[in-house]
């Protein structure tokens, strides 16, 4: 009798530990991550140090960062994705300051704000170089604005900046605004009862308590953009000013059959995000990241 | 401490509409420098709107707010100078206790020196001396009010509004943080506006208090005064409980009424022109427990008593059915037939 008061069931005791049955319903996703996720990563990396032509198994990495054409494919990305995610968060931030509360029209706004996501990429490739093109209407503009020569805007750089931007910034838009949301506006007033200017309320309470966001923010806009594919095609130049790291690395591994070299550039690529990523959220450690509700 | 002191707070004919509903009606309110008002009614009577207004958290739909003549009402919240003390407390969580405290000064580009003096005075006036390099998320409900009270106190503004600050509190901490704050206002004699449901702090702690009701005052008066002496039916069963009994007028001269009640005549104290009917209100406690017959005295049944120690709650009817509460030391059992007797004074009839 004392030995069963002692000791609570098994059930009890994984329950407390916080393992019951209701974990059966990770199996789903845990399979899903598994498969589509781990196994081809790792399937890859491990492709990548196999080298098509044999020898050390790092040829592939030494061969990249050797090859100039391939090497540069890395600041050029990194020349896209960067400012794209900066300029989209950045672009977010007074929109969506505005945006909070009710207002009459907040929902066709934010519509109109987030269907560049229903569009595509390709779509809105397609739509940029009709706008931007050399006859079209941009130029059109710009010429009878009286313009010596049409601008170039398309087939390079900006064209492919343009498609990052327009692309991104709903997401960057509806990320931030959440995460504004989320700022109990008492804490706005408060601050005014107390004299702050509304400009001393933006600096000293909305942005130290937005910033952790709008590093996640930033991440995820990043990533978007860096593995930029379909504009770097469509709007860009892929030989040349806009050969991003997928563009090389499809190049490689399917024009060339280069799988091993395709796999190693893949895996660059996704150490460049990550150094990227990290040092974001480094930074965001030293942030304030705990609640932004009015009970602190 | 002592704050900038005003003469006179005037709103006058203040009004606040939220799409077509009023949610203040006309307020018209003089609040004199030094003292200790508490706006009080149900949710929805327009106190927090009140507050709100004078603070410039909300514009006016109509009216004006002076202070000392001086007109405020188109005054930003920042540039009028007011401390709020929030319902939530609002403190900011990504500041220590004392940066918080310190807010207010430092948006005013306090010299560090001062700055630091007057935050210290603050903590230590609100006892929180060990907490104060803490930050709000590691502090009690208590504490974290505290923070608030200093922080709205720091800048020894000439009027704090304080929008239900005991809310958020358990029972036992809501009794002290009254007194507190009571002691507060009676050491600093801060001018004090206090926004509040709970009819028994208002009480205790305003030197007047304003019954509000659907966004219209119904009563402004010291807390006796409205205890006491309600103006309305609203008043006087809101302030404390009351029984209200149905009756029917047959006499009223200006200052008592005759009306019968069961089937029996009482006297009381007229409080509005009557008609045929109205309605005569007594507290529990005003009833006492008779034998003999006698004048203003009814006839009931007792149906429930609860013990509450030094007296008892009973729940009586009459025959009409009509139910009483009364508070009574007699020890009463259910089924008991008692006669209830209670002083002309202690009768309020309104219309």
């Amino acid at each position: 009798m004392t030995a069963v008061l002692e000791r609570a069931s098994l059930r009890h005791r994984l329950a407390e530990k916080g393992v019951d049955r209701v974990l059966w319903l990770l199996v789903p996703g845990a399979v899903f991550v598994v498969l589509l996720f781990v196994y081809p990563f790792l399937y890859g990396l491990q492709l990548s140090f196999q080298p098509k032509s044999g020898g050390s198994p790092f040829q592939n990495y030494v061969t990249f960062f050797s090859d100039e054409y391939l090497a540069e494919t890395v600041w050029i990305t990194l020349r896209l994705g960067l400012p794209a995610a900066l300029f989209n968060v950045l672009a977010s931030i007074p929109i969506a300051f505005r945006m909070r509360g009710r207002f009459r029209g907040k929902r066709a706004l934010t519509t109109l704000l987030v269907v560049p996501i229903t569009l595509g990429t390709v779509l809105t490739a397609e739509g940029l170089l009709a706008f931007f093109g050399p006859t079209g209407w941009f130029n059109r503009i710009w010429l009878a604005l009286g313009a010596d020569e049409p601008a170039r805007l398309t087939h390079n750089y900006w064209g492919v900046l343009f498609s990052l931007i327009i692309t991104g910034f709903p997401f960057a838009f509806l990320l931030t605004l959440s995460y504004l949301s989320g700022i109990d506006p008492t804490l706005e007033q408060a601050a005014a009862t107390l004299g702050a200017s509304k400009r001393q309320r933006f600096r000293t309470i909305t942005m130290p308590l937005l910033a952790p966001g709008l590093a996640v923010t930033f991440c995820l806009s990043f990533v978007l953009a860096f593995s930029v594919f379909p504009s770097a095609v469509m709007v860009g130049n892929p030989a040349g000013e806009t050969h991003v790291m997928s563009i090389a690395a499809y190049e490689t591994a399917l024009r060339d059959n280069d799988f091993a070299m395709g796999s190693a550039i893949a895996m660059l690529m996704a150490l460049v995000m990550l150094i990227v990523i990290g040092v974001v959220l480094i930074w965001r450690t030293t942030l304030y990241r705990g609640a932004t509700g009015g009970k602190g | 401490m002592t704050g900038q002191r005003f003469a006179e707070l005037h709103l006058d004919h203040v009004r606040r509409a939220f799409g077509d509903t009023l949610a203040l009606k006309g307020m018209d309110l003089t609040i004199k420098g030094g003292e200790f008002v508490a706006l009080l009614g149900p949710s929805g009577c327009g106190k927090s709107t009140a507050l709100n207004c004078l603070a410039g958290l909300l514009p006016l739909t109509g009216g004006r707010i002076t202070l000392d003549s001086r007109r405020i009402d188109d005054l930003p919240p920042e540039k009028r100078g007011f401390g709020m003390v929030f319902q939530n407390y609002a403190l900011f969580p990504h500041m220590s206790v004392r940066r918080n405290i310190g807010f207010g000064l430092s948006m005013r580009k306090t010299p560090k020196a001062e700055l630091t003096r007057r935050v210290d005075e603050a903590v230590r006036l609100v006892q929180l001396e060990e907490h104060q390099h803490k930050f709000p998320a590691q502090l009690s409900g208590g504490q974290q009010q505290r923070v608030a009270i200093a922080r709205a106190i720091v800048l020894e503004p000439p009027l704090v509004l304080m929008d239900e600050p005991l809310s958020n509190l358990d029972a036992a901490l809501r009794l002290e943080m009254r007194t507190e704050i009571r002691r507060l206002h009676q050491s600093l004699g801060l001018t004090t506006v206090y926004v509040t449901h709970d009819q028994e702090e208002a009480l205790a702690l305003a030197d007047r208090l304003v019954v509000l009701r659907l966004g219209e005052v119904q009563q402004v008066g010291s807390p006796e005064e409205v205890y006491a002496h309600p103006v309305n039916r609203y008043v006087a069963g809101f302030m404390g409980y009351r029984n209200m009994i149905p009756v029917t007028v047959t006499a009223q001269d200006d200052e008592r009424a005759t009306v019968r009640a069961d089937g029996v005549e009482l006297v009381g104290v007229k409080r509005e022109e009557l008609a045929d009917h109205a309605v005569a209100a007594v507290r529990p406690e005003d009833f006492a427990v008779v034998t003999e017959a006698g004048e203003n005295t009814l006839d009931a049944t007792v149906e429930i008593v609860e013990y509450h120690g030094r007296e008892q709650a009973v729940e009586a009817r009459l025959r009409d059915g009509t139910q009483l509460h009364v508070r009574t030391n007699s020890r009463l059992a259910p089924g008991d037939a008692i006669r209830l007797k209670v002083p002309v004074e202690r009768v309020l009839v309104f219309s």
